[in-house]
């Protein structure tokens, strides 16, 4: 018997391609490939590519207190670099509760810094220059507009106009009922608020990235590569329709919108992601959504190296895992790619580790010369043929979502849900028969000792943050906090976009718990069930 | 015959990853075993509450966020201030080796990290629990 073999999503793969393969699926130059820079984008969204510049290195770093993280931050910019920051903020943050709720107090400072208002906002950037930075922001998942507010306020303390910097925010909130799970407030009232972002972007910041949808983590849940582009596009055409709905054309902010994926170990499955991506936006910004203008049919990819293929088993071996996604992130033509630590699988990263991730990618840029020409892979027989079968797999996904509804009612369907935990048991299974090897874990395993050197909460971080919270609510107007947080409760009964009343709250050093309480009694709560498994 | 195993999985604290939570509840399911899976966020209060009330063998933590070692020791204290400190209780996640003996100290009889067989896992509880497999 002849051993099949596939793809990681599980497209069967032939021991050769050649011309009649592409025949078979139809493939037409024109239409399917095209040139960079033009429809249908397939193989780059500009023509000369990194010819004119690398691709921005994004680096994702944040750790315990404002004061402490400062210092690292101004560590790592001190090389010079323009890079895009996204910085880690902890769980509280990200909920929206402050660093005294007593849900908090157990992972204040943990997975991310600590932020309470916008005074540590203050302390975290003291000394940085935003405009020295290709982009800040931070994931934001739950709470977009409030921290697009807290770095507008950050802006304007610094005397800096909107224009003279640049904020990218992933602000994904629905992706958040799926994977991830830092949901606030319910599926509608969610989109409601991405959607206010989106919509103050376009009109007062239009360089400014308002939502990245985060697909990675769609792949952390254990989803495939093909469900990865197919969902995260789906959640993203969510997100332009509900901008439509508000009357603004579609020429004016979907270049404004940007899709974050992984660059994962099947090396040629990921290149061929990335680029049906490109090709499946571009077509249904003209289709459906009838977009004119160019930009609006470049799809810009924010690419990350995966989380879930690191392993904590012998961790030196993440190197190389990096090193091969970095290189397909940068054949599959990203524009922004951040390369993760090899310690992730363990902890938050080290400073050490944080410099490799950096170097990897300066070294494919300088040394490998795969940036000297643009898509250098095009015209392979397998890579078209995988770029157009994924396409065409995506799509139908995206197909099934529109016959359920669209997103809000496919979300409380589950289908999303249960068709990764499907894909993940699926995986699971494969690699504990052996029939999926990952170096480390079910084959060539040590007896190991790791050597990682865990970075550890600081057990003061949460006492100065409280500290800090009573000081703070000594020394503000509280009349001013009380008037901002009663206007923004009324604006958010009325409908509203509540992106510049969370500015006004934001600025009397409300905090991000009590702005976050005030949108909850207008909104509720979401509360995930449990569930039966027999 | 023997009754089923019944478990409790369970995620403590704000973190929300939770696949390994759920391919867990499905593996233990399709072993032929009993499982209720919390869902996110629970409080060391809400998860001691509804083991009682499940009545359940076992009771598998999940937390991938740091916090394992302030959440697991509470929720093993709770039990036994509840008096149902029997109950079998193993953890998983993100957990550096160094934390373990802690954990162990605190009543956690085993903790499974990132790359175990959920084979191993089912093993262990149906050894710890009595049951042939």
């Amino acid at each position: 018997m002849t051993k099949t073999f596939l793809t990681d999503s599980g497209i069967p793969i032939d021991s050769i391609y050649t011309p009649e393969h592409l025949e078979k699926i139809s493939f037409d130059y024109h239409n399917d490939l095209g040139s960079p820079g033009s429809w249908p984008y397939t193989r780059g969204i500009d023509p000369e590519m990194y010819r004119t510049g690398q691709w921005i290195e994004s680096v994702y770093m944040g750790f315990g207190s404002p004061e402490d993280c400062n210092k690292k931050l101004l560590n790592l910019l001190r090389e010079g670099k323009a890079i895009g920051l996204h910085i880690a903020m902890d769980l509280p943050t990200q909920l929206g509760l402050d660093s005294d709720n007593l849900m908090a107090s157990a992972e204040v400072g943990r997975v991310g810094v600590a932020i309470d208002s916008l005074k540590d906002m203050e302390i975290l950037f003291e000394n940085v220059d935003l405009r020295r930075l290709r982009y800040v922001g931070t994931p934001a998942f739950a709470n977009g507009p409030i921290m697009l507010a807290m770095f507008i306020a950050l802006g304007e303390k610094k005397g800096l106009a909107l224009t003279d910097y640049a904020v990218n925010i992933a602000n994904d909130s629905l992706k958040e009922f799926v994977s991830r799970g830092t949901y606030i407030f319910p599926p509608r009232a969610a989109l409601k608020l991405t959607t206010d972002a989106i919509e103050y972007c376009a009109k007062n910041a239009p360089s400014w990235t308002p939502v990245h949808v985060h697909g990675g983590s769609l792949r952390d849940a254990g989803s495939t590569s093909i469900q990865e582009i197919g969902f995260g596009l789906a959640f993203l055409l969510a997100y332009v329709e509900s901008t439509l709905e508000r009357g603004l054309p579609v020429d004016d902010f979907a270049h404004t919108l940007s899709l974050r994926i992984y660059t994962d170990m099947d090396f040629f499955e990921t290149v061929a992601k990335f680029r049906s991506a490109r090709k499946i936006w571009a077509k249904l910004m003209r289709e459906r959504f009838g977009a004119k203008k160019e930009k609006s049919l470049k799809l810009n990819l924010q690419i990350a190296t995966s989380g879930a293929s690191l392993t904590a088993q012998q961790p030196m071996n993440n190197i190389v895992r990096v090193t091969l996604q970095a290189l397909a992130a940068v054949l599959g033509g990203g524009q922004k790619i951040r390369c993760a630590a090899m310690d992730e699988a363990l902890s938050t990263p080290t400073e050490e580790a944080l410099k490799i991730a950096l170097r990897t990618q300066q070294i494919i840029f300088h040394e490998s010369g795969v940036a000297k020409t643009v898509d250098p892979l095009g015209g392979s027989y397998y890579l078209e043929y995988l770029t157009k079968k994924m396409e065409e797999e995506a799509m139908a996904y995206i197909r099934k979502i529109d016959d359920k509804g669209g997103i809000l009612p496919t979300l409380e369907q589950r289908f999303i849900q249960s068709e990764i935990e499907k894909a993940s048991y699926k995986f699971q299974k494969e690699v504990e028969e052996g029939k999926r090897v990952v170096v480390g874990v079910n084959e060539y395993i040590e007896k190991e000792e790791t050597h990682i050197k865990i970075i550890r909460r600081d057990p003061n971080v949460i006492k100065g943050q409280i500290e800090k919270l009573r000081i703070l609510k000594k020394e503000r107007d509280s009349d001013r906090v009380r008037e901002t947080l009663s206007a923004l409760k009324e604006m958010a009964n009325h409908g509203e976009n509540l992106v510049l009343p969370i500015l006004d709250a934001v600025k009397a050093y409300a905090t991000i718990g009590e702005i976050t309480n005030m949108l909850k009694e207008v909104y509720g709560e979401y509360h995930e069930g449990s569930t039966i498994y027999r | 015959m023997q009754r089923k195993i019944r478990v409790l999985v369970a995620k403590p604290g704000l973190d929300g990853h939770d696949r390994g939570a759920k391919l867990i509840s499905m593996a233990l399911r399709d072993a032929g075993m009993e499982v209720m899976y919390t869902g996110l966020r629970q409080t060391p209060e809400a998860i001691v509450n509804a083991a009682i009330q499940e009545g359940v063998d076992a009771i598998l933590l999940s937390c991938l966020s740091g916090a394992h070692d302030i959440l697991f020791p509470e929720i093993m204290e709770r039990l036994r201030a509840k008096e149902v400190a029997d109950i079998l209780v193993i953890g998983g996640g993100i957990i550096p080796n160094e934390d373990i003996p802690a954990l162990k100290e605190a009543g956690i009889q085993e903790v499974f990290g990132p790359g175990t067989k959920t084979s191993e896992i089912i093993e262990f509880l149906r050894k710890k629990l009595g049951y042939s497999s």
